[in-house]
């Protein structure tokens, strides 16, 4: 029943639409072209120059000068970046300039300071020696003095015995015979 | 039952949104200049454009924001569609591509809107811009070629003998142009917007009769959301084709040798 109700009802209204519609489609309705294309006509004239005369020139020139402030930017950064490399050169050149410099120095420092250890190992050496020859000479005559003194008092010994078995004897015989007796020994 | 029926039934007006009617005043009568609801939507789009495209660059910053983005977006896009198919040459008659590819597209995309009325979806008006591509082909054509632009119909890498049939072919398919160009956006347009407005129709079949109606509905809606879907596609891809034909077109008059 309800179905029925409304396949009628549909039915009624499909026929309201022919009727309004005036018998099809509105795009073939002709009398409104006139109108439709006067409007038309209208809006595409103040379109176009509302495109052409304001909104494209002024896109146009925005991409323009953007364009131009990329290229202008990559023109600077490869100039910057030459700038860098330059830098990084001469710093590296005067870092090698300062390590070669400092090898210099260490190296004269180095002589100057050998040159200066050589002096006084000279020095040193020669005062040595000098002492060593001084020390020698002392010994030499403290041995040649020990050696005199050995001599007297064997001499005087001699005597002293001598006299006291109650002899006499000159001093000249007593000294060639101690004499004779300490070379003897000595030999 | 009948009392749940609202006193409604099922309604198919799906070409009555295409009516065009005088906006003010109810006598129905639609002269030359009477302002309608074409004159409306068609003035809704040229305001949209103007705001996007004025308004929108208004800052003319070298970082656009994101409407400028769009704007200069839109600009290289069809600037490249008129360098790329019809030359360099052809760069004179950008802004007129320009102007065609933005009304096309605003009109139909405007048009998806619910309650509005789509301009490019007639005859009338998409018959004017076609004509108006037509005309501006051939006499580019003949005022940079002369004589020569009619070498654009006698195909010299054909046998001799073919060229008289293929010239009678290009000819015909020449003066076909404008009207397949016109038809092809307004029937689109039509089509797509009448389907959805047919689906919208079963949608309150359920206010009828609740069993039908559970099943139909739905089915509807989903139906108009998919159709809704393509339209926005094929709102894009037809005043694309629209621009791009124009361009084809242009390089056919400055470039007749086939």
């Amino acid at each position: 029943m309800s179905a029925e109700t409304a396949a009628e009802h549909g039915a009624t209204a499909a026929g309201h639409a022919t009727e309004a519609a005036s018998g099809g489609m509105p795009q073939l309705d002709f009398s409104t072209f006139p109108n439709q294309m006067f409007w038309l006509v209208v809006a595409l004239v103040v379109l176009y120059f509302i495109l052409s005369r304001v909104a494209m020139p002024r896109i146009g020139s925005v991409l323009a000068e953007r364009t131009g402030t990329i290229t202008n930017d990559i023109a600077a950064a490869e100039t910057y970046k030459q700038q860098a490399a330059e830098a990084e050169a001469a710093y590296h050149k005067a870092l090698d300039d300062a390590r070669a410099a400092a090898a210099k120095v260490i190296e004269e420092s180095r002589a100057e300071i050998q040159k200066e250890l050589d002096l006084a190992i000279a020095k040193a050496d020669a005062e040595i020696a000098a002492r060593t020859a001084e020390s020698e000479a002392r010994i030499a005559e403290i041995r040649e003095s020990a050696a005199e003194a050995v001599q007297t008092v064997a001499k005087d010994t001699t005597k002293e015995i001598l006299s006291s078995f109650g002899v006499s004897a000159d001093g000249r015989s007593v000294t060639s015979v101690v004499n004779a007796r300490l070379k003897g020994g000595a030999a | 039952m009948a009392a749940e029926e609202h006193g409604e039934g099922l309604t198919f007006h799906p070409m009555d949104q295409f009516l065009v009617r005088p906006l003010f005043g109810h006598d129905g009568e639609v002269g030359v200049f009477t302002i309608t609801n074409a004159t409306l939507w068609l003035a809704l789009s040229v305001l949209a454009i103007a705001l996007l495209f004025i308004a929108g660059t208004r800052g003319r910053a070298i970082v656009p924001t994101r409407i400028q983005s769009v704007a200069e977006l839109a600009y290289g896009f069809v600037h490249k569609m008129v360098e790329d198919v019809a030359g360099k040459d052809a760069l004179k008659f950008f802004p007129y591509v320009f102007t065609l590819f933005l009304f096309i597209l605003f009109s139909n995309f405007l048009g998806l809107l619910p309650m509005a009325f789509t301009p490019t979806a007639h005859i009338a008006v998409t018959a004017v811009l076609a004509i108006a591509v037509f005309l501006t082909v051939t006499i580019v054509g003949f005022v940079k070629n002369g004589a020569h632009f009619l070498e654009l119909f006698w195909v010299k890498s054909a046998p001799l003998a073919l060229r008289p049939v293929l010239a009678v072919i290009e000819v015909i398919s020449y003066f076909v142009r404008p009207v397949s160009h016109s038809i092809r956006l307004a029937g689109n347009m039509t089509a797509g917007h009448a389907v959805i407005k047919v689906f919208a129709a079963f949608a309150p079949v359920i206010l009828i009769s609740g069993a039908v109606g559970v099943a139909v509905t739905p089915l509807s809606i989903l139906a108009i959301t998919a159709m809704y879907g393509l339209e926005i596609l094929v709102a894009f891809i037809q005043a694309y084709v629209f621009a791009i034909l124009t361009c084809v077109y242009l390089k056919d008059a400055l470039h007749p040798a086939h």
